[in-house]
């Protein structure tokens, strides 16, 4: 897509602001009385309103804490063991069938098991956003392992350096941005987890406070913790992106279509 | 396959096997309390008494009927208006940008929208499921709508063909590659939202069936609902890239 010149961007905002703009004038034309919906004025007060008495900002950092544990946490194991089952072609084969069992495992189903094992709170949603990550790290760093320069490997070995700092020096600053594009997947999905296991169950963050608005029949409120978590996933992603072009420029873009 | 790769498979599956034993020794010396963690053999056989009773096949077949027809519409409907968007310039620079913005917006934050428009419903679960599964197809859709070689448009208006003939017998062999992979990734994303759906509305499924055995503590029970989901998700992928490898060889196989 071309976002490149300043007509496109204006072109890209005709529809969204001509939809809101009717949604809104049909809503006060036909005087809206609906659970489910609102108008955008409507919204942008509640907006505010949350934001006043700062309950969307709790939720949000409980939301934005659980996703970003568990996201360290699942990336730090998937690497581990990416960068493992990259460098050891044998441990890698030995463990294919356990991995290609564990992999499938909708991470939403560990949900009950994390709740009878953890309780509510931030430790079962920890877990489960955590095993999400893994698997594209994993699955990524493996291959990004696997695809360094055979030189580079033979120098180390020249070199003689010890097992340690043969990954630490050479494997990961070569893997690194093809790793990093692994990461900013895993981001997003930890976000999309974390949100969904709040929904779903877990009494704390922007997800049970979507389902709190919902239940208390405020539709207003509940479309805008939708919109704001709209903004935060939208903004996460862009933040990783230009970290990623800031950080590795042209060698991230070899990796970005995995 | 050759020797060494069957050897190398039987190796796989021992090691495999090993992590078993191990998770039933844990289980045996209750390092972990039976209550959160049965062993293997519990979880077996808690899958075969669901089995026989026809418990969990009802089950089963309940949680893969919500992601079938979630997911077909999803394909329909996202190949249909990835078709259109993805074949007008106009189309791709005003509704295309309002897409890849709502993409990263976790599709679960739906839920609660759809539940207070149709309440705790079938219709509720197959609106979740059909308005996740659609992002992955229609974006790669329009991505492989746009990405044509703009020559075969102009044989094609040479030909004079029918823009419906332009779509069928151009631009869909051409995208089928990206369709395909998003129609892979959406079938995971079914998988969960169905689930999700099931757990929040009560719905005859897995994911109600392992909500319920959480609360009553059999652990048992969960764990085979649990291993249940973890097969559908493994045999879906697996039939799906089968069906994928077989359309590209045999269009491949009509150049």
């Amino acid at each position: 897509m071309n976002l490149g010149n300043a007509k496109d961007k204006v072109k890209a905002l005709v529809l969204p602001l001509a939809l809101l703009l009717a949604f809104e004038a049909w809503a006060r034309a036909s005087d809206l009385q609906s659970d489910s919906l609102a108008p955008p004025s409507a919204i942008i007060t509640a907006l505010a309103g949350a934001f006043a008495d700062l309950s969307i900002l709790a939720a949000t950092r409980d939301t934005l804490f659980s996703a970003f544990t568990g996201l360290a946490l699942g990336s730090m194991i998937g690497l581990a063991f990416g960068i493992a089952f990259g460098i050891s072609d044998v441990l890698n084969r030995l463990m294919e069938v356990t991995i290609e069992a564990i992999r499938p495992i909708p991470s939403i189903a560990l949900l009950p098991i994390a709740l009878i094992a953890l309780g509510f709170g931030y430790r079962m949603e920890i877990l489960i956003v955590a095993f999400a990550c893994v698997w594209p790290v994993l699955i990524l760093s493996r291959a990004a392992v696997r695809g360094i320069e055979p030189r580079l490997i033979e120098v180390s070995r020249a070199l003689r350096l010890p097992g340690a700092q043969r990954v630490w020096k050479i494997i990961i600053p070569a893997a690194l941005p093809r790793i990093f594009v692994a990461f900013r997947l895993s981001a997003g999905i930890a976000l999309i987890v974390a949100v969904t296991v709040e929904i779903a169950i877990n009494p704390l963050g922007l997800g049970a406070g979507i389902m709190l608005a919902q239940q208390a029949l405020r539709p207003d409120l509940m479309l805008a913790y939708l919109v704001w978590i709209g903004i935060i996933g939208y903004a996460l992603n862009i933040l990783l992106v230009v970290a990623q072009h800031r950080l590795f420029g042209r060698a991230a873009l070899s990796g970005d279509s995995p | 396959m050759n020797l060494s790769a069957i050897l190398w498979r039987v190796a796989s599956f021992a090691v495999a096997a090993g992590f078993i034993a191990l998770w039933q020794l844990t289980a045996n010396l209750k390092l972990v309390s039976p209550v959160f963690l049965p062993g293997p053999d519990r979880a077996w056989a808690a899958l075969i008494r669901g089995f026989s009773s026809g418990d969990l096949w009802s089950k089963l077949a309940g949680t893969l009927e919500h992601m079938a027809y979630g997911w077909l519409a999803a394909s329909i409907a996202g190949i249909a208006i990835g078709a259109i968007i993805g074949s007008s310039l106009k189309m791709r620079t005003y509704v295309a940008p309002s897409l890849e913005f709502l993409r990263p917006l976790p599709v679960s934050a739906m839920i609660p929208v759809a539940i207070a428009m149709l309440g705790l419903t079938q219709a509720m679960a197959l609106f979740v499921i059909a308005f996740g599964a659609i992002w992955p197809i229609m974006l790669a859709t329009i991505h492989g709508f746009a990405a044509v070689e703009p020559r075969l448009y102009e044989v094609a208006r040479s030909l004079q063909m029918s823009p419906i003939a332009v779509i069928s017998k151009i631009a869909l062999p051409s995208a089928s590659p990206d369709i395909l992979a998003g129609m892979r990734l959406s079938l995971t994303v079914a998988l969960i939202l169905s689930v999700v759906c099931e757990i929040l509305a009560g719905l005859d499924g897995l994911g109600h069936w392992v909500l319920l055995s959480a609360r009553a503590f059999r652990s048992a029970d969960l764990f085979a609902g649990v291993i249940l989901l973890a097969v559908i998700g493994y045999l879906t992928s697996v039939a799906m890239s089968l069906a994928e490898h077989r359309l590209l060889a045999l269009q491949a196989a009509q150049r």
